[in-house]
């Protein structure tokens, strides 16, 4: 969505105040909602609303063949599909950047968090393994759909269950599910992105803060034992063209730190 | 603390050896080489040129666009031809690392293409690729307000390295690796940031400081090559 510049100028007036559009302080969220169970023919799905954003994630297991380089280990594939039903500026077709680097991104949180015991993954070394497909889709995009999709395939691998097993044609009894959830681990990472809107920082803009900012950094964060001393931070991402001085990156890492805290109690799957 | 001598006896803030090198491709308007060991980019510069189709061109400002890919043969394993979702990412960030310092106002309705391939591939290769570029954009005559400096800061285990191997990459020991590409403009303002792997907030902190520092020093290599050419910086 392009918006014009007296909008964004008007942005900037009231950031400078320290207000914004809808009555929020630069650092507040708007309301989180989590939902589970989108499609019941997923090992688990959840719908994601932070305010009027909307994301749906599924995870779904196969059986695949490991990477050569880590060969009694699961897989994990992520993908972003930003739907043309979710927003006028996206259209039908192969991914473009912008969902390739958003998938990434959430994939690199997972990933590095160590959420996913791998290892528990492992059928057969070297011949077959649980792949897991973590699959997000928007489904409206009022701004912050990194958060939320962050957000969201998380509370999916949370709430997911393993498929049956077919021992004899080693394939995975589709749409049968166990009662048994995914080997994880406590390192659940939370994504919380920051928007430099002028010398201005910001978290969970609407899609026009989003436009209106130059630059963001996302920094995804776990803790293993659960305490606040022991987090750590597993991804970041500097996107678009603005540049952070270094003094506001540190802010922003410290800030992650408090967030990622607070965030904590309201991502809770109810 | 089990990483208390870098695997090739580099100290820990020094780099791999450095080379730059400007004007290695006659055709493009600008271009450059740049090698942190086994690492080797060059890059490519065309334009600012008149942008086709029309309906792409920014009546305010030239469009930077940038194309990462490394050569099938550059790393051990063969990396089949073409674009992948990794290069697609990386084009990306470059782009958006480079943008801040070019005066793209100043050309209206074209676009500057960038061009960056990858020869060899012995981690950084983003970093090589962004300093290759840099020198590249300033060499085709490009309006710029300064140069920008990439280099990748690892955490290796609890220590701290300055432009890290493959082989560091794959540490696995202790607390693993983290690998941290940062970019530097010339004054100092962070233009490139990622990270994947575990690290404290206050490490990260000491890690920008390191990566600071290593791009002055990258950023004087790149100068020097610059001026051996004649380019004004």
């Amino acid at each position: 969505m392009k918006i014009s510049n007296l909008t964004k100028d008007r942005i900037r007036e009231f950031l400078a105040e320290g207000k914004r559009f809808d009555g929020r302080k630069p650092l507040d969220f708007r309301k989180i909602e989590i939902e589970t169970g989108v499609s019941k023919f997923a090992e688990g799905s959840v719908r994601v609303k932070i305010g009027d954003t909307e994301v749906v994630a599924g995870v779904k297991l196969d059986v695949t063949e490991p990477y050569p380089d880590s060969e009694d280990e699961g897989t994990l594939i992520t993908t972003v599909e930003l739907l043309p039903l979710s927003s006028p500026k996206y259209e039908p077709g192969p991914p473009r950047i912008e969902a390739i680097e958003l998938a990434r991104i959430v994939d690199r949180g997972i990933r590095e968090s160590g959420l996913i015991d791998f290892s528990k993954l492992c059928i057969e070394k070297g011949e077959k393994v649980y792949g897991v497909f973590v699959d997000i889709y928007s489904i409206n995009d009022a701004g912050n759909l990194i958060d939320a999709s962050c957000l969201a395939a998380v509370s999916a691998l949370q709430i997911a269950r393993m498929p049956k097993y077919d021992a004899k044609k080693e394939k995975v009894k589709h749409g049968e599910f166990t009662s048994e959830t995914l080997p994880l681990t406590k390192a659940a990472p939370i994504t919380v992105t920051f928007y430099k809107i002028g010398n201005k920082i910001l978290v969970d803009p609407t899609e026009e803060e989003d436009e209106a900012s130059d630059g963001r950094v996302s920094i995804a964060l776990s803790k293993k034992t659960g305490k606040k001393e022991d987090i750590l931070i597993n991804a970041v991402q500097k996107g678009k063209t603005g540049t952070f001085k270094e003094e506001e990156l540190f802010k922003i890492i410290d800030l992650a730190v408090e967030k990622a805290e607070e965030l904590e109690e309201a991502i809770k799957i109810k | 603390m089990t990483y208390t001598k870098r695997l090739d006896g580099r100290k820990f803030d020094e780099t791999r050896e450095i080379e730059a090198k400007v004007g290695v491709v006659k055709n493009a308007d600008g271009s450059a080489l740049f090698r942190f060991g086994d690492t080797i980019a060059i890059a490519a510069v065309y334009g600012p040129k008149a942008l086709h189709p029309q309906h792409l061109r920014d009546p305010e400002r030239c469009v930077l666009r940038c194309n990462y890919d490394m050569l099938s043969f550059s790393v051990a394993e063969r990396k089949k031809p073409g674009p992948t979702r990794r290069s697609q990412e990386i084009s990306k960030v470059t782009e958006w690392a480079l943008s801040p310092v070019i005066d793209l106002e100043n050309y209206s309705n074209t676009v500057i293409d960038v061009h960056i391939t990858v020869l060899q591939a012995n981690a950084s290769t983003r970093c090589a690729g962004i300093n290759a570029a840099a020198m590249a954009l300033a060499n085709a005559g490009v309006s710029m307000k300064e140069l920008v400096s990439s280099v990748s800061i690892g955490k290796i285990d609890r220590k701290k390295v300055v432009d890290l191997s493959k082989e560091e990459e794959d540490y696995e020991e202790g607390e693993g690796a983290t690998d941290i590409p940062l970019g530097f403009t010339k004054s100092g303002d962070i233009c490139l940031m990622q990270l994947d792997g575990k690290i404290r907030a206050e490490e990260l902190k000491e890690v920008i400081r390191t990566g600071k520092k290593a791009c002055k020093e990258i950023y004087e290599i790149q100068k020097k090559a610059l001026e051996a050419v004649g380019e004004e910086i």
